[in-house]
């Protein structure tokens, strides 16, 4: 069962809002709207759900209305109309007690300018989720401090936010969220205010505090690199409108209309695509079953002057040449044992393409690509290039 | 000209503002008295209380308290220590410790009122937009209304002393603290009032534990100006019969002794001085 389910979800800004809905529903763009009523329409009837530990990142430039799709998940933001699900319970229409509740137990923020309290150290951010919830001050104490603990802050428990570097504020505004051990965890644009190296190691740290935690993550940003990094899944925004939700691939290589075509292209493509997204089907003998002879034989029809070994569990044993069948058929070799080379480079189906391009100008023969111990295809160079250039045939094999 | 007059006579005659404001001084006098006349009775007596209480200190014991205080409040410097120790023997010297103890409790009793009831009117103002369009237009008038003003229908409610001059001082003196206190909540940045929400803070949880800490260094600037307002009042209230420095002021005037007027006047200043650093070292401390 989804987390977060949100539908229709719609939030019009100004006084006209009736008048502004009609034309929603009628399918007015944002400016004829804006003309016509005065009304901005910040989010245009989103619907989306969010699985159990998906880490779901919403994405689009300045004024997509991302950041208001995010506070009308909490209801920072009134909606205007639409359905918002939070574990099975419509929050949409909560009085104010109960959608306390629900933010004090069920979902948390991290913000993107941190938004810790100036005139509160560390630990007194951290455990202020508990403490409006009135626990036990000792207890929440320890609570907050395993959490700094867990963003690796567990030492400056005692310091001032104003004393730290920005990366270190967000860790901390990052323990204050987790420590009341929400289920949504929501965050707004949480990295933008970093500086880029900061905010990559920040990310990885992410990744692997998600692995961790397996927390249900909305995540905001303006950085489409980020959000494949980070994202399960991605939603792409555009004037209040979600235009293509998928996961990175999907959106890499499937963009659902020029806007995101565009949005994607600025992205360096080596970075994304795996080996597994340009390899070949692979040509193989069994060394078990074929000799030189049906090496050759296939080498021929194939037009190659190389082969690659494999045994039964299709696990790679290495190449036989061309040069070397013919010699070993002329000697009446019969074991393909006898002529083996091994000298082969083999790289993991999930090897991005930057790393596989260094690589292949090195060898002179194609990369064998391995999934789970068993070859998987080839790259050849050709296709790496063609792939980079995003013109060649694009084989994913999943 | 003169047909304008004429004209303009006819057609409006002389509205009579003043005499209705008169009769209405006049009513809430009669209506009210069942409030004024207590207050004036308890009140009073509690303000004259303190007075005495103030004066019953020996100076030198008062003038090394003060001293104590202003060196811990200043951060352990000495500048404002030495300063409060010397200005404080020259009142002494020249005969007006028991008038600055009378100005000194009117200006403390008029501005713990001002604080105690500017701070909530600022936060309402700060809460509410529909609050602070109402608000703000009365606190213009009562700043910009000349303070000696005040001073009419404090006499004709409370008589006059002590009372009528806090009462004064109270109308004058509150405006920039409720105006601060306005202002410094409404300055706390939004993320961090989005903050308090997201994580399910009650309305009061936000204030008392974010609203108000933020805002507080703004509040502290609006009452030290509450309070350097106060001594401005407390020595205009003389005129009602108000006991203190500002009293020994008026009568210099009167008789046109400049030499006790420039004294008199001296020891206000002093006072002043103690005063608004007092409150702006309490600001500057974590």
């Amino acid at each position: 069962m989804p987390v977060i389910e949100v539908e229709g979800l719609t939030k019009v800004f100004g006084k006209n809002t009736k008048e502004a809905l009609k034309l929603v529903n009628e399918g007015a763009s944002k400016e004829e709207i804006l003309n016509k009523t005065g009304c901005t329409v910040a989010v245009n009837n989103a619907t989306f759900s969010v699985e159990q530990g998906e880490f779901f990142v919403i994405m689009g430039l300045s004024g997509s209305g991302k950041s208001t799709l995010i506070r009308l998940i909490n209801r920072l933001i009134e909606p205007t109309k639409g359905m918002i699900k939070v574990d099975g319970k419509d929050i949409s229409n909560l009085d104010k007690k109960s959608l306390r509740e629900v933010r004090r137990k069920k979902m948390s923020m991290v913000f993107q300018r941190f938004a810790l309290f100036p005139h509160r150290t560390v630990l007194e951010n951290a455990e202020f989720g508990l403490e409006i919830q009135k626990m036990d001050k000792e207890k929440r104490k320890e609570i907050a401090l395993k959490s700094l603990e867990l963003v690796g802050l567990g030492d400056y428990a005692n310091q001032y936010p104003g004393q730290l570097s920005g990366g270190m504020q967000q860790r901390v505004g990052l323990a204050r969220g987790l420590t009341n051990d929400p289920e949504v965890l929501l965050m707004d644009e949480a990295f933008s205010a970093l500086d880029p190296l900061i905010r990559k190691d920040m990310q990885d740290e992410m990744v692997d505090l998600q692995a961790k935690m397996q927390k249900t993550i909305l995540f905001i940003t303006h950085d489409l690199d980020e959000a494949l990094r980070l994202g399960d899944r991605i939603a792409l925004m555009r004037d209040g409108e979600i235009v293509q939700i998928g996961t990175p691939e999907e959106i890499l290589t499937n963009p659902a209309n020029d806007y995101v075509e565009k949005f994607v292209e600025d992205v360096d493509r080596s970075k994304v695509l795996t080996a597994g997204h340009i390899m070949k089907r692979p040509e193989t003998v069994n060394i078990d079953r074929h000799g030189p002879r049906v090496a050759l034989e296939r080498m021929r029809a194939e037009g190659i002057s190389s082969i690659l070994v494999v045994d039964k569990d299709r696990r790679l044993q290495g190449y036989v040449t061309a040069d070397d069948v013919l010699k070993a058929r002329k000697e009446e070799i019969t074991n393909l044992n006898e002529i083996l080379r091994t000298d082969i480079t083999e790289v993991d189906v999930e090897t991005p393409m930057n790393e596989i391009f260094n690589m292949i100008y090195d060898t002179p023969i194609p990369l064998a690509v391995i999934k789970d111990g068993k070859l998987a295809g080839v790259l050849v160079r050709g296709a790496v290039i063609a792939g980079l250039a995003n013109e060649g045939s694009v084989n994913g094999n999943e | 000209m003169e047909m304008n007059n004429l004209l303009l006579g006819q057609l409006f005659n002389k509205i009579p503002i003043a005499e209705k404001t008169e009769l209405a001084t006049e009513w809430i006098t009669e209506k009210f008295s069942f409030l004024f006349t207590p207050i004036k009775k308890h009140f009073g007596s509690f303000m004259e209380w303190t007075a005495e209480m103030l004066n019953t200190v020996p100076p030198i014991a008062m003038i090394i308290i003060v001293a104590i205080l202003a060196f811990l409040v200043s951060g352990k410097r000495f500048g404002l220590a030495v300063f409060s120790i010397v200005g404080l023997l020259i009142i002494e010297n020249q005969g007006y410790w028991g008038h600055l103890m009378d100005t000194f409790s009117l200006v403390l009793i008029a501005s713990l009122l001002s604080i105690i009831i500017g701070v909530p009117v600022g936060i309402l103002m700060a809460k509410s937009k529909v609050a602070e369009t109402i608000i703000t237009p009365i606190l213009d008038f009562m700043q910009t209304m000349p303070a000696f003003v005040y001073l009419i229908p404090a006499v004709a409610f409370f008589g006059i002393g002590m009372v009528p001059g806090v009462f004064a001082s109270l109308i004058f003196a509150t405006p920039p603290t409720v105006r601060f206190t306005n202002l410094g909540i409404r300055q706390v940045s939004e993320e961090l009032v989005e903050a308090s929400d997201a994580f399910g803070s009650t309305g009061a949880q936000k204030l008392f534990k974010v609203e108000l800490p933020m805002a507080k260094a703004t509040i502290m600037a609006g009452i030290n100006q509450t309070v350097m307002l106060a001594l401005s009042m407390v020595v205009i209230a003389s005129m009602i019969g108000a006991p203190g420095l500002g009293r020994e002021v008026l009568s210099a005037l009167q008789r046109a002794q400049v030499g006790t007027g420039f004294v008199a006047g001296i020891g206000i200043v002093i006072l002043a001085i103690i005063i608004d650093r007092f409150t702006q070292n309490m600001n500057k401390q974590k």
